[in-house]
């Protein structure tokens, strides 16, 4: 294999990792402030959707991009009015958001368009076209950085820059400022929140709200700009794929990001290696490659390598207590 | 703490949680352009009325007993088994590999029981591994389960466009099962004693359905170990406190829970498609999860619920054929919506009910 | 009302200056509970003024309505004379007024620094707000001598450290008005003692401080008034230079208090439980007892004293089989157990121990459980529930019944569900379910917590004459009274180890309470190292 070959399997696994890393991001916002959120399936599959659809109607990716946001902020209040006002139970009102998702989308691309749960397919303008990025002709004849540079670095759509800048921010937003003090907080011991005159609950409708953003633009991204229209259960999976690596990584932005690089990276290298016999082993089943991220966090789970800590009031609604 | 009265918080609330769904997925047909009534009546019809109809509503029942008592059990262990989906899924493939290795030689009063016992313990095997890593080694459960979901799946179509595929399709699906490993149909027993049924695939699994929920009803309260259960479930401290063994009652709930979402593969790959196809549980796990929830946990409303839940997707599915602009997933829709004011939202309605309640008694 | 005092007239010797807290008719109600019951409150500025009363006398609920934890269903407030709204803790907080809860408003893994920065961070950016903070502390640490490490994890320090991180955290976000709940019940007598220094140097510099307590001791040492409550009245208004303890008591529980059991002497049996050198680790390593060693003997009570986390708790979670035995071994007859030879709460039932366990919501009962189903919890393989393998209904029935007339417990409904028994029938019920079976060994944890006066006669009178059938009992309690009151020997734990040992009729408190805060006893007569008598 060459050095482009490898260049080209980063380059995927960088595309399949983006809606990875918005949904972690999200989970890590959300849980962080102490709300399990197994509904970013759901949240996922509904921004791939009104993204596509609005795209289609509108002819604009951006229309749609916007639209995707507000769909799955629609998603994370409902979340929120269950758990946090209602203080339902998390677990629950995730798998019904997820159930939700997965039948609306059929039933309102049904409704609208009339091709079986599709979206009619997206010309150019209705969909985010890969960017170059400044000075890549420049570079192109500098041997390692050249390649590099055009192909990895270079010519994405916006959506996987923005999973990109994400990590960082919300880092920044976690560990530098008043808003990610109290989030943690909030997600720890929200009683010391509620007592230092603080709101929890507008806290935590605060995290849902960045939650349903990031995963909007994920959804955005697989319908919008991987993609070129909406299919029924679009998501396949990858909300759960995106909770394994937010565990995986312990909730700690960079950790998660590097998670979810090393399973974007798995899917693109068994994409690629599909049919090739490897080495000694022989040739690897492509399920067998698919499945290793939740193995992997299972294995986490059970505590074999390192301990995963939860923020600690993780699925416990706040009462006041007398 | 005031306690509501019974008939509020078995029968009103959920009514009203119920109604609250329905509503919302009227709303959703009313902008789709089309009548809610006329919808409904073509679910109605679909799932009761046309030939054979009751016959398709009460088979996926008998899917959804099965799926809900696994939910259930679990919930009253204070266990959220979100994996029913991949145990009934791995209960096929037990049911499989049973059929496949005795088919040959054994007769059908023999296959059936091994049969079921593979898929039981193939599903309890699936449930068993998230149980044991949830008791000994904290592992969260709702996780270990979604993925054990995956990992099963993942198994599933490895084997199925593999060493299970049947030669010549060009869908994995697996061999077949020969007739003696295969559950009577209904309306084929009732023909041999001249009762006409319309053709459906309800089987006999819905006796072992029933079965199941007097078997559960006497194991959670009617038993010592049911007894425990429900202290671990009701509060782990006080279990320790009465020499419970947690872990192990973790376990052997887990296991048990398991067997019961496997025994789901008896209904659908026995008692019908007579093959193990890909993705053959079709979301009844997951569904399970709102019986349970509607059922509160108890067979009775279990076998209500389920009713509901298969006549919903039996007269859903009616939807299209009927309507160019409404699909079956419809169903799903109303499905979460469910999920959602009777899971999620239970407690929307208590406070209020609660201040009317207690206004009565000052009264 | 004992002792109607008018606002201007108990304010009126103080100064002129309007009081820093005036409460006017504040009545709360919870359901059908009267928390409150049109309550008054002055608290002149600059004074130390304490709250006291039993437990359920409704103080809490009158500072969680000053702190905006609850708001009043109606009465009003005013704040160093003005009218103030309090409807959340930031209005509180703005209007000076810092409070310590009973349990720790701190995020465990969170550093002191940002504990105490937590809700005043001084703008969108934190780098700012630390350093300020830092300096803030700094300059606390030397007016009021309150020393913390502002880069120490918060879970690490000790909790008479917590505490201190609590108040640095009231006092930065500049509370001239300081409310403490219950702030010693988790403090050794030293700490304690510490701590009053503590609240005279707040004093000294002008902050008004609001001490809720029910002991009396802590209201005649450090407060300058006091205000008594019972069952959610306020029931008197005294200046604590003016009271006395004697009178103070009577207003708090409303008639002269008679905590004297008659005590019926037993001749003492054999050893019925031994436990030789028990260590045991908790979480995280932290040794929880040391070398602990005791007897208990047929037809004897020993008390267990000690400030609250000190051990006892794990000592009874390994004497009844809940943790396992690390180090050290418990005999019981010619049962050894150890940690090779674990036991579990089950088997222990089987060879005559019962176990009142300290909290009886968490541990001892099943709260949504029907009573019957709770009056055979930990006995539900035993033969009062069915036979074989299956539970009857009726069994239960018939058992539970049996129990509630035996220790009138009220309602007699054997269906109606735990939760819904005062705490005087569930603790009954519990005691009820141990003692039916006749142990032989009895472990009893906080057996009158929450409970009322009847019910503490009641339950104190059926301990005793257990004692008198020859059963072998362990007492653990926070209220010395109760272990006097009781015991014939009396053992003292300090930081899980027994530091002393006395028989009843040698005791005084004075001594009990240094031991209590680990000041040995040696030289006293009537006390010896424990390690002699094992």
């Amino acid at each position: 294999m060459t050095y482009l070959d490898f260049l080209l399997i980063f380059d995927s696994a960088l595309r399949l990792a983006t809606p990875l890393i918005l949904c972690a991001m999200a989970g890590l916002i959300s849980e962080r402030a102490g709300i399990v959120d197994i509904g970013l399936e759901g949240k996922l599959l509904a921004g791939a959707f009104t993204a596509a659809a609005v795209a289609t109607l509108t002819g604009s990716a951006w229309m749609g991009l916007c639209a995707a946001v507000a769909s799955s902020v629609f998603l994370s209040m409902i979340h929120g009015f269950a758990c946090i006002t209602h203080k339902g139970e998390q677990i629950i009102s995730g798998i019904a958001i997820n159930i939700l998702a997965s039948g609306a989308t059929v039933v309102a691309s049904v409704a609208l368009f009339q091709r079986g749960g599709q979206t009619p397919t997206l010309d150019r303008d209705e969909r985010f076209s890969p960017i170059d990025l400044p000075s890549t002709e420049a570079l192109t004849d500098i041997p390692w950085l050249g390649p590099l540079w055009k192909e990895l670095i270079s010519g994405h759509t916006i959506p996987v820059y923005i999973a990109l800048i994400s990590v960082p921010l919300i880092w920044w937003l976690l560990w530098r400022t008043r808003f990610g003090l109290r989030l943690r907080a909030v997600g720890e011991m929200p009683a010391a929140i509620d007592s230092a005159g603080v709101s929890v609950t507008w806290l935590r409708y605060r995290a849902l709200i960045i939650a349903g953003i990031l995963c909007g633009i994920a959804g955005a991204f697989l319908s919008t700009a991987h993609g070129a229209g909406f299919v029924r259960e679009m998501s396949a999976g990858k909300g759960y794929i995106a909770l394994a690596a937010m565990i995986f990584g312990k909730w700690k932005p960079w950790s998660v990001l590097a998670a979810c690089l090393l399973f974007g990276f798995l899917e693109a290298g068994a994409n690629r290696m599909q049919g090739t016999p490897l080495p000694i082993v022989g040739e690897i089943p492509i399920e067998v490659v698919l499945i290793l991220p939740y193995v992997a966090t299972v294995i986490l789970l059970a505590g074999f390598f390192g301990k995963a800590i939860p923020p600690r009031a993780l699925g416990t609604p706040y009462r006041k207590e007398r | 703490m005031t306690r509501l009265p019974a008939w509020i918080e078995y029968l009103l609330i959920p009514l009203m949680n119920l109604t609250l769904a329905f509503a919302v997925a009227a709303v959703v047909v009313m902008l789709i352009g089309e009548n809610p009534i006329d919808a409904l009546t073509v679910m109605i019809n679909g799932a009761f009325v046309y030939e054979g109809a009751l016959g398709y509503t009460l088979y996926y029942t008998t899917s959804l007993i099965f799926t809900g008592l696994a939910v259930s059990v679990a919930f009253h262990a204070s266990l959220f088994n979100i994996g029913a989906e991949g145990q009934a899924y791995l209960g096929g493939l037990g049911a499989l590999l049973v059929a496949l290795m005795l088919q040959d030689w054994l007769p059908m009063i023999l296959m059936i029981p091994l049969c079921i016992i593979g898929a039981a313990a193939f599903g309890a095997l699936w449930a068993l591994i998230p149980g044991w890593l949830q008791a000994y080694r904290g592992s969260h459960i709702v996780i270990t389960t979604i993925m054990f979901n995956f990992i099963g799946a993942g198994i599933m179509v490895g084997l199925l466009s593999g060493s299970l595929m049947r030669p010549g399709q060009s869908n994995p699906e697996s061999l077949l099962f020969e007739d003696n490993a295969r559950m009577p149909q209904l309306h084929n027993l009732l023909g041999e004693f001249g009762i006409e049924l319309g053709r459906s695939p309800l089987n006999l699994s819905i006796v072992f359905a029933a079965l199941a929920c007097f078997g559960v009803w006497l194991l959670i309260w009617r038993t010592r170990w049911g007894y425990a259960l429900r202290t671990m479930g009701a509060s782990e401290p006080a279990a320790h406190y009465a020499g419970v063994p947690v872990p192990r009652m973790i376990v052997t709930a887990m296991c048990i829970s398991g067997a019961l979402a496997g025994m789901m593969a008896i209904n659908t790959v026995m008692g019908d498609q007579g093959k193990v196809t890909l993705g053959f549980p079709a979301g009844f796990g997951f569904t399970g999860i709102a019986v349970a929830l509607m059922g509160r946990s108890h067979p009775v409303g279990i076998i209500l619920a389920a009713l509901l839940f298969g006549a919903l997707l039996q007269g859903g599915s009616e939807l299209d054929f009927e309507f160019q602009t409404i699909t079956r997933e419809m169903v799903l829709l109303i499905q979460g919506l469910i999920i959602l004011f009777s899971g999620a939202l239970s407690l929307m309605f208590v406070p209020w009910m609660e201040r009317r309640f207690a206004r009565k008694e000052i009264a | 009302m004992i002792n109607e005092t008018r606002p201007r007239k108990q304010s009126e010797a103080v100064s002129n200056m309007p009081p820093a807290v005036y409460l006017q008719n504040i009545t709360k109600t919870f359901g059908a509970v009267v928390a409150n019951d049109s309550v008054d409150l002055t608290v002149p500025t600059g004074t130390i003024h304490g709250i006291i009363g039993e437990n359920g006398a409704g103080k809490s609920t009158v500072v969680s309505i000053l702190y905006g934890f609850y708001t009043a269903d109606s009465g009003s407030i005013e704040i160093n004379g003005e009218p103030a709204t309090i409807t959340n803790s930031a209005d509180a907080i703005e209007r000076g007024i810092g409070m310590v809860h009973q349990h720790f408003m701190l995020v465990p893994n969170f550093t002191v620094l940002e504990n105490v920065m937590l809700g005043s961070e001084d703008g969108f950016f934190l780098r700012k707000g630390k350093a300020a903070t830092r300096k803030e502390l700094q300059r606390l640490s030397d007016e009021y001598g309150l020393d913390v490490d502002p880069d120490a994890v918060v879970e690490t320090l000790p909790v008479g450290i917590q505490q201190r991180v609590e108040i640095l955290k009231a006092l930065r976000r500049g509370a001239r008005i300081l409310i403490l709940d219950e702030p010693t019940g988790v403090l050794t007598p030293d700490e304690t003692d510490r701590f009053f220094d503590i609240l005279r140097g707040l004093r000294a510099q002008g902050v008004t401080v609001l001490l809720i307590t029910h002991k009396l001791r802590e209201i005649m040492e450090v407060t300058d008034g006091v205000s008594v409550m019972r069952r959610g009245k306020m029931v008197a208004h005294k200046q604590t230079s003016e009271t006395t303890r004697e009178e103070l008591a009577e207003l708090m529980v409303g008639r002269r208090v008679e905590l004297t059991t008659p005590r019926i002497h037993v001749d003492t049996g054999p050893i019925a439980l031994e436990a030789r050198n028990l260590t045991w680790h908790g979480a995280r390593g932290v040794a929880r007892l040391r070398n602990v060693s005791l007897i208990l003997r047929a037809g004897e009570i020993l008390g267990l004293a000690g400030v609250s986390g000190n051990g006892q708790s794990e000592l009874l979670d390994v004497l009844s089989g809940i943790a396992p035995v690390q180090e050290g071994q418990i005999i019981i007859g010619n049962r050894i157990i150890n940690n090779n030879t674990p036991t579990d709460p089950a088997e222990l039932r089987g060879l005559g121990v019962a176990h009142v366990p300290e909290d009886r919501h968490k541990r001892g009962l099943v709260l949504p459980f029907e009573a019957r189903e709770n009056a055979v919890l930990g006995y539900h393989t035993g033969p009062n529930t069915g036979e074989g393998r299956f539970l009857s209904p009726r069994a239960l029935q018939g058992h539970c019944e049996t129990l509630m007339e035996r220790f009138d417990i009220r309602p007699t409904n054997p269906k109606l569900a735990a939760a819904g028994f005062s705490g005087g029938n569930q603790q009954k019920l519990v005691m009820a379910r141990e003692i039916e079976p006749e142990p032989s060994i009895m472990l009893i944890g906080q057996p009158t917590r929450g409970v009322d006066i009847g019910g503490i006669s009641f339950i104190h009178a059926e301990i005793m004459a257990r004692k008198a059938a020859g059963c072998a009992i362990l007492l653990v309690s926070v209220e010395l009274d109760e272990i006097m009151a009781l015991s014939d020997r009396i053992a003292v734990m300090n930081a899980g180890e027994i530091v002393g040992e006395t028989t009843r009729d040698n005791a005084d408190y004075r001594q009990i309470g240094l031991m209590m805060a680990g000041v040995s006893g040696t030289g006293d007569a009537g006390i010896s190292g424990m390690g002699d008598t094992a």
